[in-house]
């Protein structure tokens, strides 16, 4: 993929006389998405997410809500994981990106995509990408010890990633299909394959 | 969403000077609420100040024990804190509560304290509210308001504070730092959010220009046992419905101390200091909390959908404080 040039495509889509008025607006962005450079020219307006979809044409990244409430645009930035729906691309100056195009290449999000497809982690597909990605960062977390909230408090780190724990810990992500009992053996199934392989 | 424009300043003097060029501006963190409601139009800033390059998301112990919290500090990063899960259990609780782990690793402290409410009249364009439009009058209370305000609303509006981990910081006497182009001021975290009155378009203490630089925290009480319990309509990724933050500690089967606050029931993290009053010295006992609980909600006023709100509040402080002083008797 060649770094893009200045794009003329309006933040969420649909060219309107206004956003044409306030072209003038677009400012640079410089930053890095799936490990390759990349320099756009944004109206200040465009979501990551729109950034990632219509400018870079990197439709891995689904729009479910566009409200922060589905968890389908889920991405990473520097590892962790965000609501590209919810953060305007402008933010992301000299920032990683990385989508679910980019975890090809990442052990934990390799394995994941896997786990998916033997547990039957989904139905339609929609949710997927964000579901992935998400576990992807959320795996990271836990590893890092992160407490949830059905964390004990008495322990200062968390080992045991039990139901009650990953369903918290992926509450951000909703699956209208309902494929919940697939999406957590298939993380179970991933997070254990990671441990056999590092031990 | 209108246009606006946006500045990236890498210093305090330069985005205060930014916002003071701008009048119409505003300072932009996590963007998880602020970018929600320019999307719905709620919000039409003319220019967005972009103040996650700012110094401020340090976390660090103070030299008389207590705690800063950087303003930029994300959700995620207080929450996980060892300092904050060892001295501070109750705001780790209440913060990990809140939103999702996607949005904990976007939410600043300061934007935290910034959230707008959750009122679905807030939210649409075509009812009237006013905290859109002063005076244009308030549909939700004779609406659906399941989710309004029992405590401390006015005849201009019912609505709540939606933080989690605003309620935490009411409980646990936190102060404000904020700084602007008359300087730098502090404030306690409990005055920091006005009830709504007559303006319920002026929701903070913060004035125009000025920037949230940290919250602190004075050095924890070591003798108290703390809880935050959220209920709400599903187990996760939700809004209160009541939630209770409490700290109790235990002298002699008196309490010597008590903190008490209460979230999804007030414009702002509601501080209960009657019942704090009336527990305070007194024995711990169950009949003691009923007692200063059923004082603290007399002055309660549901709508025609919040009824149970009042009931469920009584019911869950009864149930924190109860199991936080029998934790505190058998330690």
């Amino acid at each position: 993929m060649n770094p893009t040039v200045p794009d003329a495509a309006e933040p969420d889509g649909t060219a309107t006389a206004q956003s044409k008025a306030h072209e003038s607006l677009a400012l640079p962005l410089s930053f890095r998405v799936n490990g390759t450079p990349m320099e756009l020219w944004l109206d200040p307006r465009t979501s990551l997410l729109d950034a990632l979809r219509d400018h870079l044409q990197l439709s891995g990244t689904k729009k479910g809500c566009d409200q922060g409430a589905c968890g389908a645009c889920t991405v990473l930035v520097n590892g962790e994981r965000v609501l590209s729906c919810l953060s305007l691309a402008l933010q992301h100056e000299g920032h990683e990106i990385t989508t679910i195009e980019g975890l090809v290449n990442d052990e934990a999000g390799h394995m994941l995509q896997a786990a998916f497809i033997e547990a039957d982690g989904f139905q339609c597909g929609y949710c997927t990408p964000g579901q992935i990605c998400s576990a992807v960062g959320m795996l990271h977390e836990f590893r890092q010890g992160v407490p949830s909230a059905v964390t004990p408090l008495a322990s200062m780190s968390v080992t045991n990633l039990n139901d009650e724990e990953l369903k918290e810990r992926m509450s951000g992500n909703l699956c209208r299909c309902g494929a919940y009992v697939g999406i957590c053996e298939a993380i179970r199934t991933a997070l254990e394959r990671l441990e056999r392989q590092e031990r | 969403m209108k246009p606006f424009e946006y500045a990236r300043p890498t210093s305090t003097a330069a985005a205060l000077d930014e916002a003071a060029h701008r009048p119409n501006s505003k300072f932009l963190g996590g963007g998880t609420n602020l970018v929600d409601l320019m999307r719905e139009n709620i919000e039409q800033p003319d220019a967005l100040i972009d103040i996650t390059r700012l110094p401020f998301s340090e976390i660090r112990e103070r030299e008389d024990g207590g705690l800063s919290l950087g303003a930029g500090a994300r959700n995620t990063a207080v929450a996980s804190h060892p300092l904050v899960r060892a001295r501070y259990p109750l705001l780790s609780e209440a913060i990990l509560c809140g939103a999702s782990g996607q949005i904990r690793n976007m939410a600043t402290v300061g934007g935290n304290m910034m959230q707008r409410t959750r009122c679905f009249y807030f939210y649409d364009e075509t009812a009237s509210c006013n905290k859109r439009q002063p005076g244009a009058g308030c549909d939700a209370i004779g609406g659906v308001n399941r989710i309004h305000a029992i405590l401390g609303a006015s005849d201009a509006c019912i609505a709540t504070h939606p933080s989690d981990m605003c309620v935490a910081l009411a409980a646990l006497d936190a102060t404000v730092h904020v700084c602007g182009p008359q300087g730098e001021r502090t404030m306690p975290f409990v005055e920091f959010h006005r009830l709504p009155g007559d303006t319920p378009h002026i929701e903070t203490d913060l004035k125009s220009g000025e920037l949230i630089t940290s919250v602190e925290l004075a050095p924890p009480d070591a003798a108290s046992g703390s809880h935050y319990r959220k209920v709400r309509d599903r187990s996760s990724y939700a809004f209160a419905l009541v939630s209770v933050a409490a700290a109790v500690s235990i002298r002699d089967g008196n309490v010597a101390d008590v903190r008490l606050a209460l979230g999804g029931v007030a414009h702002k993290p509601w501080r209960a200091f009657e019942a704090e009053r009336l527990l305070r010295h007194a024995p711990a006992t169950l009949e003691r909390v009923r007692f200063a609980v059923d004082a603290e909600l007399a002055a309660a006023r549901s709508f025609a959908h919040n009824h149970f709100k009042i009931e469920l509040a009584r019911r869950t402080i009864v149930s924190v404080l109860g199991g936080l002083m029998a934790l505190e008797r058998a330690r």
